[in-house]
């Protein structure tokens, strides 16, 4: 029943929600929403560059995610402004610049809203071969963090006196999430990016009992999501990247009316 | 005697052009119980990140033992509802150690029940006394408490001083700690180090109270109950022996 782009969609889907749904986790603990904002906004520069300088434009996201990760990074340690205001001129700015570059290239027709709200549906095998290689390496740094973050997340100066190399660990966190945010421009759009972290971990999080088993469940509920979400855009022709998120909210809601596991 | 676990020596930190800490020099003994106290405002805080190496000073030296094991209990433990985690995942979240030295070091605080019980559920003492077990595992030779009896009720204070005076005894540990209440803390520490920027007095309780300057940081009014502070009372920087700060960063002696 499903077409073969259909087929395509739902395994890059699965492919990103798999690895949104753990680093989610940390997004909501960490309170890093913002910053998974951020990231995402800074994607959109990371495109028109791309197109400009005529490099892969996933390869180009990554990039500038990764910079702008880094900035940020080096900018909260100096402390001269609080962090949420430096998040607000980054994320602003690099999507203005984003959007003012793509103004400047006149022969080049880009579709802008396959980037804001996702393309999910045009996705090739190449994309997928891309986000499932992603994936695996996101995943795999992020087990081997696990513990570190964990100490972190909880409280920083006390990890730091335990021995956890703090600054490494958050830098190599903050990394990791470009490339994360990278994968997943394609298939929600980067409007919507953040919502994809934050949905399936609130949604699971009264039902878990320790740190491993919300990563795991909310891998899985955004899984639920993406297949829910395709779905419904399939039968009622309604751009897929916002129906997965409607699906995800219709999830976490759904997930409220059970009483909180002890 | 024996040496000193840690050695501050002339410490001075300046942020915006103001001085938190001025030429601070001070040493911690094996199994002694030393005490900070001061005003809000007064340093104390940022004098234990110097000591824990979280925060480098602008002068001055950090001189500790080799190999000093150090655990640490931080002001405020806030668990974000959102985090499920259990005291048993937290106590080895940075280590490796069995249920039964888990259950040894939560026994030992009286905090024997809570070992699966989930770190968001505690209460504000029960969380103290988790965070002392949980500093215990690592066979500490130097405990930093900060503020470790905040947010809990009288009667729960004078346990949990009780608690570290007998985990000294027990463990033959040296505690730093800061504190906010001076009633109760006079009866539970060996010295006291009385910190406003710089140190103003040190000594054994009973010699800080009868100190002048201890009387000007705090006011006369403290002597019958030594319970309370008088934030009026402006500490007088013309009679302190203290000289103003000899290093090279922001204004020195502030006050004066």
């Amino acid at each position: 029943m499903f077409d073969d782009f259909m087929l395509r969609a739902l395994i890059a889907g699965c492919g990103v929600a798999l690895v949104a749904g753990p680093f989610g986790t940390f997004v909501v603990w960490r309170r890093m929403a913002y910053f998974g904002d951020t990231l995402a906004h800074s994607a959109l520069l990371g495109v028109a560059l791309g197109f400009l300088l005529e490099v892969d434009p996933i390869l180009a996201v990554m990039l500038v995610c990764l910079l702008v990760a880094l900035l940020l990074f080096f900018l909260q340690r100096q402390q001269r402004l609080p962090s949420d205001t430096l998040l607000g001129i980054l994320s602003h700015s690099t999507l203005s610049l984003g959007l003012v570059t793509i103004a400047f290239m006149e022969e080049l027709r880009i579709d802008l809203l396959a980037y804001l709200f996702g393309d999910i549906l045009a996705v090739g095998r190449s994309d997928i071969l891309m986000i499932y290689i992603c994936a695996l390496i996101a995943l795999g740094i992020l087990i081997y963090l696990w513990r570190p973050l964990l100490a972190i997340a909880l409280h920083e100066d006390l990890a730091r006196v335990e021995g956890v190399r703090v600054d490494l660990v958050q830098l190599s966190f903050s990394c990791l999430l470009a490339l994360v945010v990278a994968i997943m421009m394609k298939v929600v759009g980067l409007l919507l990016i953040t919502s994809l972290f934050i949905l399936p971990a609130a949604a699971v999080r009264r039902l878990s009992r320790s740190p491993e088993q919300m990563a795991v469940l909310a891998a899985l509920a955004g899984v639920i999501s993406v297949s829910g979400g395709l779905y419904g855009s399939w039968q009622f022709d309604t751009p897929a990247g916002p129906s997965i998120v409607v699906a995800a909210t219709l999830l976490f809601t759904f997930l409220q009316l059970f009483p909180a596991r002890q | 005697m024996a040496d000193p676990l840690l050695v501050l020596n002339d410490i001075c930190l300046v942020r915006n052009q103001r001085h938190i800490l001025e030429n601070v020099s001070c040493h911690i003994d094996p199994a002694e119980i030393l005490t900070l106290i001061g005003p809000n405002g007064a340093g104390k805080t940022s004098l234990l990140k110097v000591a824990l190496g979280l925060t480098k000073a602008d002068s001055g030296k950090v001189v500790r033992s080799e190999n000093l094991r150090i655990g640490y209990m931080p002001q405020k433990l806030i668990v974000d509802r959102t985090f499920p985690l259990s005291v048993a995942r937290f106590m080895r979240l940075t280590g490796h150690y069995t249920e039964k030295q888990m259950q040894q070091a939560l026994d030992e605080v009286g905090a024997g029940r809570m070992l699966n019980a989930s770190l968001a559920d505690l209460s504000g003492g029960e969380l103290q006394r988790v965070l002392l077990g949980r500093a215990l595992l690592r066979r500490p030779q130097l405990l930093v408490l900060d503020e470790p009896v905040q947010g809990v009720d009288v009667q729960g204070q004078v346990e949990l001083f009780e608690l570290i005076g007998r985990l000294r005894d027990n463990f033959g540990c040296a505690v730093l700690m800061v504190s906010h209440d001076l009633h109760l803390v006079m009866s539970a520490t060996d010295r006291v180090i009385c910190l406003n920027q710089h140190i103003c007095c040190t000594g054994t309780p009973a010699s800080v109270q009868r100190d002048e300057q201890f009387l000007k940081l705090f006011g006369p009014a403290i002597l019958p109950h030594l319970a309370v502070y008088n934030h009026d009372v402006q500490h007088q920087h013309g009679s302190c022996p203290h000289q103003g700060c000899s290093c090279p960063f922001g204004e020195g002696g502030a006050d004066v």
